[in-house]
């Protein structure tokens, strides 16, 4: 017995995470998705962080010291990035639910997405300059 | 130009009842501006009677001929050679997603069906009808909400394209949401609580691709948006009916 994996199923999750032949629309709602599951990650490391900083001075300055090595770095940019895009990303859904806008949403959608980018970059170079 | 013969590879899904799909590549002489599904028909006459494909009206009337082509929703009836693919290329053709495969590139669309009645559109009617069908007045809406309405040919390729119906078979989908836009012009036949649950009108995710490939310029994506709109401010006013 074969199964159709033409059919709907929940175990077909990741098609949501394929971009081949799709259009903005459905890249927006991957990265959408993809920055949803990365912040969530963050505030759970974020909250964890926390509690170590609660241990004492040396766990303070232990994480102190972590803070500054690039893996760091990089890790806050992304969640900035993530954040950026993911806010943004909601202005466009709010946007296209509530006003009559959503023949637009491509447009918006590049806009928001310059928006990220321009954002991103001013973040890098202070993080890496600072 | 016109007597330009290419040689093209069609790559054709291949499935029938429970043996396992594959792919069947198939090389075929065809004019650059003939269109997909006389290709198709002509691989079905000279090379292999046993591929089934469903067609009918040949002019995107009868929504029939809905596939993928190269991964992307099309009506092969109107969608030239020379559009998807090059003199000496490979052009793959797969059935309709988020479907059940009946045979080959054949689905059973069935649910669709189902589910523009469930929500009180009625897919057969004249288009001269359509504004008065159900006890809809004239006046009600404007003329323009009925005629676009009117223009969806059942194809299903809104529900192909929809990664949210990839996972979820108890979606109503875009098609059936823009038919409830529709009846919702109708203030009481009740649709608009039929759809305002999780797998109404608040499934689906913005992603437009339904509006993108729809071949009709249905906009199933605004439609259900607008929807959004009508059941938010049904749900405000029932707050102030309550009250009083």
């Amino acid at each position: 017995m074969v199964t159709d994996t033409n059919k709907p199923a929940p175990a077909n999750w990741w098609r949501w995470f394929d971009p081949r032949q799709r259009d903005i629309g459905t890249w927006a709602f991957i990265l959408n998705r993809i920055t949803a599951i990365g912040l969530t990650i963050y505030l759970f490391l974020h909250l964890v962080v926390l509690y170590q900083l609660s241990q004492g001075p040396d766990a303070y300055d232990g994480f102190l010291e972590l803070a500054k090595s690039p893996i760091i770095v990089i890790g806050e940019l992304l969640v900035v990035i993530a954040a950026i895009y993911h806010g943004l990303n909601g202005i466009r859904i709010g946007l296209t639910t509530f006003t009559d806008t959503s023949p637009f949403q491509r447009a918006i959608f590049y806009v928001f997405t310059f928006i990220t980018i321009v954002g991103s970059l001013i973040f890098a170079v202070r993080m890496f300059t600072a | 130009m016109s007597n330009q013969i290419w040689m093209v590879t069609f790559r054709i899904f291949r499935k029938k009842g429970n043996l396992k799909p594959y792919f069947e590549d198939f090389e075929m002489e065809v004019k650059p501006g003939e269109y997909l599904l006389e290709a198709i028909e002509r691989i079905w006459a000279y090379k292999d009677r046993s591929l089934t494909f469903a067609h009918a009206c040949h002019h995107s009337t009868c929504g029939a001929c809905g596939m993928r082509v190269n991964g992307k929703e099309k009506l092969t009836c109107i969608t030239l050679i020379k559009d998807v693919v090059k003199d000496g290329g490979t052009v793959k053709v797969e059935p309709l997603r988020n479907f059940p495969v009946v045979s080959d590139l054949v689905v059973d669309i069935g649910k669709l069906y189902l589910n523009l009645e469930s929500v009180g559109h009625h897919p057969v009617v004249s288009v001269v009808e359509e504004p008065y069908q159900d006890g809809i007045a004239a006046g009600r809406g404007s003329e323009a909400d009925y005629i676009r309405l009117s223009d969806c040919i059942e194809c299903g390729m809104c529900i192909s394209a929809c990664p949210v119906a990839t996972t979820t078979s108890t979606y109503l989908g875009p098609a059936a949401l823009a038919g409830a836009m529709q009846a919702s012009l109708n203030p009481d036949n009740g649709v608009l609580k039929l759809v305002d649950c999780a797998d109404g009108v608040w499934r689906c995710h913005s992603a437009y691709e339904c509006s993108e490939v729809c071949p009709s310029y249905v906009e199933p994506g605004r439609k259900i948006m607008q929807l959004r709109r009508k059941v938010m401010a049904e749900r405000i006013k029932s707050i102030f009916r309550s009250n009083n």
